[in-house]
């Protein structure tokens, strides 16, 4: 066993400081950290996939003949871990992460043509329409119904949390297009194009002042059979290998540890009168750490058996909650550390362009709208109750 | 970068893990509960013959020249068991002071035979006004015309009953006054003015508290060459919390084990109580907290030779998680078999105890988020 990279691994650790170095402007470092929602602005978020796609590096899952850069796991775990110790912005994950491997995995060669290139580039912004009104963790419960006319679906009804669907130009949808026996029977997968007449966006905004998600409503939307993935009535079995993606993506421990680095330098500093000499701050502090230093083993322990070409299994819903808990955690502590200064209230958005002097130290803006969106963070995904009864039913057999 | 087992390491566990299911019974571990030597000193010449007692000391000197992974995985594999025989005092602690801080000849003279079961060791370090921290030691090791006279109190010596030598810290004094450096002293177990008193250990196995009233020694009773063993002292303790974390774990495992088997087979109003989702909820985080464990476990096997406060943070880490880790394991163990938890008549209650003697040894959980927060800013500092 051995903790340390070997010469190779740490070249390409080189490699990535390197890039970030050149493309990493200081104004898309400043607006990530002033981002206290899950996901940066398309126009910050873009910008950097733009720079990852001419490196080549724009779609770090994806095999090789789609574009993928053909990293080893632990390539992975070093570039994850460098875009976030060094503060990189997030991009577009519903279009790489999510609905690309999808296409990669079960569409046809011509969806694959035309879409993959479209997200490796940056010119397709994806959105998810998963949840409705009616169907939170019970998903499969859904009710937009998808009934077939000639080359045409018409589609209605309602999704709902839907991340920046008013910045993007295309959706994946699941939707009910039959019914069987089974609830997860006769849904199926389908794109489709935001423009298309029938869809209206409601913003949706989250108790940390942000408008991040929304509710997308569906009246009569004409999509062609052509947009639908795999089988008609098997959208559920790509949805679900979706949700494995998205649970298991696992390399989250590098971006606690910087979120909890913040929380740490601001309690070290006069701004919060030194909260660090606070001897319950400075535990809870260590006890956050600590979880840390385990999640970021357990990743390891999963991308070894990765390396080796073995199954990690359930220890994604392991990795999930943890991460979830843990960020909570930090945006808790957050909270508590800038004292009297948490009762202020910046409403105005984005927070790296105000125009006015904020109430609080700049360092500080983010802290309680993070705290407060943070709650999502145990929900979405997959509710953490759920993810105890997937721990109980495929690690314990119960 | 590769956390998975090698092929010998595959090997040690499946022995171990064979070795402690075949013969480290209920049976066994109820007779040596109530045995005066707390101990069976046929299953520590099985230990020597399986080559465990060598795993960790020097090849030079008899040894295997294992690391602290392998040392790890024979003590998950002893606590699944509730071993209670000496390894900890004799190999983990006593022999590695040795290693750290003897003389070639201190070394020759002892550490082979602890390799071959011949020798049995302690450690004698603990002071009631310590507490927990190391650096503090009031017995006093004063340098005499021929050798030196050693006097204080020592508490919580593991297994002293059962070694034949202890090591016995102790503040150097020279002519001139205090040194301000520790030794480590050797004295055979029955060395006269040593008055030691035996109890049973919470969890099994025996500890004794040591007087020390002017006790005799010659010269080269002091270990290595008298420099401060402070470091040393810091070092072994930090190695020996890696190994009993991953002990811990083997012992939460048993529980989780257990109690999930149990509440498949208990039924009330109708039903197995697993069938419940508070149940259920219950168990999945208990399994989670055993893997938290077992990973920052790991952790601090892995970075027992990284410099010392990398080394200090990653152990007082694990001692502090683990143990939180342990209490909630073992609480809830209890909680989920009713009002037969609290019972002996079942094991979880053994189980549970050794897990309170695990948070307990060395300092709690509080007192190593403290240290470790200490250490982070330390290191910040620096």
């Amino acid at each position: 066993m051995d903790l340390s990279f070997n010469a190779e691994e740490r070249a390409f650790q080189d490699e990535v400081r390197d890039f970030i170095a050149k493309n990493l402007t200081d104004e898309m470092k400043r607006a990530t950290a002033l981002t206290p929602s899950v996901f940066s602005d398309p126009d910050i978020g873009m910008a950097w996939q733009r720079a990852l796609n001419a490196q080549g590096w724009g779609a770090p899952g994806w095999p090789v003949e789609y574009g993928g850069p053909d990293w080893t796991p632990a390539q992975r775990w070093i570039f994850e871990t460098e875009s976030a110790r060094a503060g990189v912005p997030n991009v577009n994950v519903m279009g790489v992460k999510m609905v690309g491997p999808v296409i990669i995995g079960f569409g046809s060669p011509e969806q694959k043509n035309f879409y993959l290139p479209r997200i490796l580039s940056g010119e397709d912004y994806w959105c998810q329409g998963y949840s409705e009104p009616g169907s939170g963790s019970d998903l499969s419960s859904l009710k937009t119904r998808a009934v077939r006319d000639g080359d045409d679906y018409i589609i209605n009804g309602t999704k709902i949390w839907t991340t920046h669907a008013h910045h993007a130009n295309r959706m994946f949808a699941l939707v009910r297009t039959g019914d069987g026996p089974r609830q997860q029977d006769g849904i199926s997968f389908i794109l489709i194009d935001m423009k298309t007449p029938g869809i209206t966006t409601r913003p949706i905004l989250t108790i940390g002042g942000d408008h991040e998600v929304n509710q997308v409503f569906f009246d009569d939307v004409r999509v062609p059979v052509a947009n639908r993935v795999g089988e008609e009535g098997k959208g559920w079995t790509y949805g679900k290998y979706l949700l494995e993606f998205e649970r298991g993506s696992g390399i989250a421990s590098a971006k606690l540890r910087e979120g909890l680095k913040a929380i740490s330098e601001l309690a070290e500093s006069d701004l919060t009168g030194r909260a660090i000499d606070s001897p319950d701050i400075a535990t809870r502090i260590s006890e956050v750490e600590v979880d840390i230093d385990a999640l970021e083993m357990t990743e390891l322990r999963v991308l070894s058996a990765l390396q080796t070409g073995q199954n990690p299994g359930a220890v994604s819903s392991i990795l999930k909650l943890r991460n979830s808990e843990i960020r909570q955690a930090v945006t808790r502590l957050g909270a508590d550390v800038i004292g009297h200064d948490a009762l202020a209230v910046e409403p105005m958005r984005p927070l790296y362009r105000l125009n006015h002097e904020p109430a609080t130290p700049e360092e500080m803006l983010t802290v309680v709208p993070e705290y407060l969106n943070g709650r999502a963070y145990t929900i979405f995904g997959g509710t953490s109750e759920i993810q105890r009864d997937i721990i109980a039913k495929m690690m314990l057999g119960i | 970068m590769d956390l998975n087992l090698s092929d010998e390491q595959r090997l040690l566990r499946e022995s171990a893990e064979r070795f402690v299911a075949e013969s480290y019974d209920a049976n066994h571990r109820r007779k040596m509960a109530n045995d005066p030597l707390g101990y069976s000193p046929a299953v520590w010449k099985q230990f020597a013959e399986l080559g465990w007692l060598a795993l960790p000391i020097a090849e030079e000197f008899g040894g295997l020249g294992g690391g602290a992974v392998e040392t790890g995985i024979l003590m998950e594999a002893f606590g699944r068991g509730l071993v209670s025989e000496p390894y900890v005092a004799t190999v983990v602690l006593a022999a590695a002071l040795i290693g750290a801080c003897g003389s070639t000849a201190q070394k020759q003279a002892r550490l082979p035979r602890v390799a071959d079961g011949s020798l049995k060791l302690a450690f004698a370090h603990s002071e009631r006004a310590a507490r927990f921290d190391l650096s503090k030691v009031a017995t006093i090791a004063n340098k005499a015309a021929q050798g030196w006279r050693v006097a204080g109190s020592k508490i919580a010596v593991l297994d002293g009953h059962a070694a034949d030598e202890i090591i016995v810290s102790a503040h150097i004094h020279e002519h001139q006054g205090p040194s301000g450096r520790i030794g480590l002293f050797l004295m055979p177990a029955r060395t006269p003015s040593l008055a030691i008193s035996d109890y049973p250990r919470l969890g099994g196995g025996q500890a004794c508290n040591i007087e020390l009233s002017d006790v005799h020694l010659p010269e080269d009773a002091l270990l290595g060459d008298g420099r401060d063993a402070l470091p040393a002292i810091e070092a072994v303790v930090d190695r020996a919390m890696a190994a009993l974390g991953a002990e811990a774990v083997g012992i939460m495992q048993t529980l989780l084990d257990t109690t999930l088997e149990y509440t498949k087979i208990r039924k009330q109003f109708g039903r197995p109580l697993s069938a419940n989702q508070v149940i259920r909820h219950r168990l999945a985080d208990m399994a989670m907290q055993v893997d938290e464990a077992r990973s920052i476990a790991l952790r601090a096997a892995l970075k027992v030779d990284a410099e010392p406060i990398e080394r200090a943070r990653a152990a007082s880490g694990a001692k502090a998680k683990i143990g939180k880790c342990a209490r909630f394991i073992g609480e809830q163990s209890i909680q989920l078999h009713g009002g037969m938890g609290v019972t002996e008549e079942l094991e979880v209650g053994a189980y549970f105890k050794r897990l309170v003697a695990f948070d307990t040894l060395f300092g709690g959980s509080a007192h190593h988020y403290r240290r470790y927060a200490e250490l982070g800013r330390t290191a910040i500092s620096a």
